[in-house]
């Protein structure tokens, strides 16, 4: 893997020389290694500058700023390894100057951690979501979300272990509406054969990897025959897959069952607007959207956020909001970047005050502020052992 | 444009005072239950009869349906199971049920999810109106694939449909003397579509004071609704969300046994199970739970405005599931369909006068 990225940080090197003139067989020879590179771990961007990683960090709106702020916080506390760059994109100007640099900022980088971004819906349709032009122009194709009962966390559900693979560029997202007639809206889904076989080709990769025994496609196929297509394509990658059992269920169906008996899921994957329900259905189902983290992969880009994508405006700086699910998401960032040890003590860190001091915020039944659950983060930390630094 | 603004009138009884009705069996548990409904209906004495149209789904042809749908125009009124739809058939072959919908105007779906007290569940006390768009959105079969590999579904939303279905969510909601109406929406993404139904639904809403109006994204909704569904009250919204949100709420109240279904339109009306299940895994085991089916017949019964009947077969039903607690299997109970039915056959005989011996 490390030829891989060698040879791969040559053609980075090579095509900004060469520009067109070499263009076309350093695409080729660069999609072939890629496409080799896929079927294994999604590469780090290597450390460049004395071991020390540079992430970018996009605050967002709402309790974005103020989650980021507490895990820059606990990094520094835990000497990780990782500068942020920080990159504020403003949700109110109507020009797209600011994503375009939160994006040129990702492309440098390669990793990111961000807040949601908000889409306010008083402003003009042209100005599309901000969230969704980061995705789809970083080409970030999957969305994974692993919803787990935590044992400290009260539920009506127990025992859930979902991971919930949904495409994440195309569907119902493609912001392609239009009216041709007054008062007839036409908004069109797009389902492609590239994207539904690489989304089912992750999905069962992950499967693979994870030891996991079964995947679930979700569609409306009696109704929509783009899901058809979908399902088809779930089908022909499953056929490549035949220690991981393969079933489909139509949305509604799922959702029914989802809220019945959610024990019986196992990996789920599906196009963009059940992924956006169904994840949603889960994280309610283990506790909350402030307890699960969310990432989305793509060839060469990676961003963590929350699950849920809450922007929480009427929480945002009362020192209430759930710390969890943000410093979940940074430990999978850190997973990413292979700095393994720091993510399992920060994440070990997380689940201890989570399960054994039980210091939980308002959203799951306790009284605890952001902040105190931070320093009870901060202080498990300090109790493991080596690895901190005095503030 | 003329929205309706009339309580929709049920077809008048013509012959002797009897109703004549459309029976759709439809597939899977569809037949027996629908069978079960007529034994009880004849055992109370219902002055209701049946007209049986067959259709059959794996034919290609569109003979059958439209034969069901001129049943229906016939008499104004109908009771259906659902008609499965085969994915294995090519794309030109529409979804039955949807085309009966969408040709008799079908366009507002009523669903009430209440908690019944005899039925174990993990969330107490919901009591929600789900009026869910039935006719556009993106149901509207239209997809065409111009290059090989790239399918385009279009989900189409029109001001007119907004506006009808909102203003019926809004009188309903009168009505019925509930006080609060909810959107569910993804405006944020889909701006044009969903933005122009929750604009419709504002503009309606400003007609209707006295009663709140807000909106929700249908993500946070359905995280809302498997949190804390009480906050919820009457809910609005365009077909898929309503496919959703409606079968979570099913799942919520004790699953696609116990809701019933009602479709109506202008002229006419359709009564079928809230989460229209084939249920072919169960067919013809005498498992199923039949009280969906027979408190949609209760819905069909107040449609026809035969108020008593109607009342007396869900105090029946009712009586069978909260106090006798005869649950079927799908409920964790283990009694059989055909037990269930002769239960609520003995409430009614017990509860007075109109009753036949057999």
């Amino acid at each position: 893997m490390a030829s891989h990225s060698a040879v791969l940080s040559m053609s980075k090197i090579i095509s900004p020389f060469w520009g067109g003139r070499l263009g076309n067989t350093v695409k080729v020879f660069g999609t072939t290694l890629t496409s080799r590179r896929n079927k294994t771990l999604h590469a780090p961007p290597p450390a460049k500058y004395g071991g020390r990683h540079t992430v970018t960090l996009i605050p967002g709106d709402g309790i974005g700023p103020e989650l980021l702020t507490h895990v820059r916080e606990v990094f520094r506390f835990s000497c990780v390894p990782v500068d942020f760059e920080v990159v504020h994109v403003n949700s109110a100007v109507e020009t797209e100057d600011d994503i375009n640099n939160a994006i040129t900022a990702i492309r440098r980088n390669g990793v990111a951690l961000k807040g949601n971004i908000e889409t306010k819906h008083t402003m003009p349709p042209s100005v599309k979501s901000r969230n969704n032009l980061l995705r789809t122009s970083l080409d970030l194709f999957a969305n994974v979300m692993h919803c787990q009962s935590l044992p400290g966390v009260q539920t009506r559900h127990k025992n859930i272990d979902i991971m919930i693979i949904r495409e994440n560029t195309e569907g119902e997202y493609s912001s392609l509406e239009h009216e041709s007639v007054s008062g007839v809206v036409e908004s069109l889904k797009i389902i492609t054969r590239n994207n539904s076989l690489r989304i089912a080709d992750y999905a069962f990769q992950l499967a693979r990897e994870k030891g996991r025994r079964r995947v679930t496609a979700v569609h409306k196929a009696n109704i929509i025959s783009g899901d058809g297509l979908f399902l088809q394509c779930c089908r022909e990658v499953a056929s490549g897959y035949p220690d991981i059992t393969f079933d489909s269920m139509i949305v509604d169906n799922t959702t029914m069952q989802l809220v019945s008996k959610p024990q019986q899921f196992d990996v789920m994957v599906m196009p963009n607007l059940y992924g956006n329900v169904v994840s949603n259905v889960c994280a309610g189902l283990v506790g909350g959207p402030g307890l699960v983290p969310g990432a989305n992969y793509g060839r060469d880009y990676a961003v963590f956020e929350t699950a849920t994508r809450n922007t929480g405006k009427s929480i945002a700086d009362r020192n209430i909001a759930n710390p969890t699910a943000m410093l979940l998401a940074s430990c999978m960032m850190l997973d990413h970047l292979k700095l393994n040890d720091y993510a399992s003590l920060i994440r070990n860190a997380v689940l201890t005050t989570m399960n054994e001091t039980r210091l939980h915020t308002a959203d799951i039944g306790g009284q605890g502020t952001t902040s105190e659950v931070v320093q009870s983060v901060m202080r498990v930390i300090q109790s493991k052992g080596q690895l901190i630094s005095e503030i | 444009m003329i929205l309706c603004v009339c309580v929709l009138q049920p077809p008048p009884a013509r012959y002797g005072g009897r109703h004549t009705v459309t029976l759709i069996p439809g597939d899977g548990i569809g037949p027996e239950l629908a069978n079960h409904v007529r034994e009880l209906f004849r055992f109370c004495c219902v002055p209701v009869d049946f007209e049986v149209v067959n259709v059959d789904s794996t034919m290609a042809s569109e003979d059958d349906i439209n034969n069901a749908i001129m049943a229906i125009r016939r008499n104004g009124v109908a009771l259906k199971g659902n008609i499965e739809t085969n994915h294995n058939l090519p794309p030109s072959y529409k979804s039955r049920n949807n085309l009966l919908r969408t040709t008799l105007d079908l366009y507002a779906n009523v669903m009430h999810c209440q908690s019944l007290p005899g039925v174990r569940t993990r969330h107490r006390n919901i009591d929600i109106m789900i009026i869910r768009e039935n006719t556009e959105g993106e149901y509207s079969s239209l997809e065409h694939e111009n290059v090989p590999g790239v399918v385009e579904c279009l989900k189409i939303i029109t001001r007119t449909k907004s506006l009808r279905i909102a203003d019926y969510a809004f009188r309903m909601a009168r009505e019925k003397g509930r006080r609060q109406v909810t959107a569910v929406h993804k405006a944020n993404i889909m701006k044009l579509g969903d933005g122009l139904f929750l604009e419709c639904c504002k503009e309606v809403a400003s007609g209707y004071p006295e009663i709140n109006f807000d909106s929700m994204i249908v993500d946070n909704t359905t995280m809302q609704l498997v949190s804390r569904p009480q906050q919820f009250d009457v809910m609005v919204m365009p077909n898929l969300y309503g496919n959703v949100v409606s079968n979570v709420c099913a799942g919520l109240v004790g699953g696609p046994g116990l809701v019933p279904g009602a479709n109506y339109g202008e002229d006419y009306a359709v009564f079928e199970t809230g989460t229209r299940n084939t249920g072919k895994s169960i067919a013809n085991r005498n498992t199923a739970n039949p009280t969906a089916m027979l408190l949609a017949s209760c819905l069909l019964l107040d449609h026809l405005k035969l108020h008593a009947y109607a009342s007396m077969i869900r105090r029946a039903i009712l009586t069978t599931v909260t106090e006798t607690r005869l649950h079927t299997a799908d409920l964790g109970g283990q009694g059989s369909t055909s037990e269930v039915v002769q239960s609520i056959m003995n409430a009614v005989q017990s509860t007075g006068p109109r009753t036949l011996s057999i």
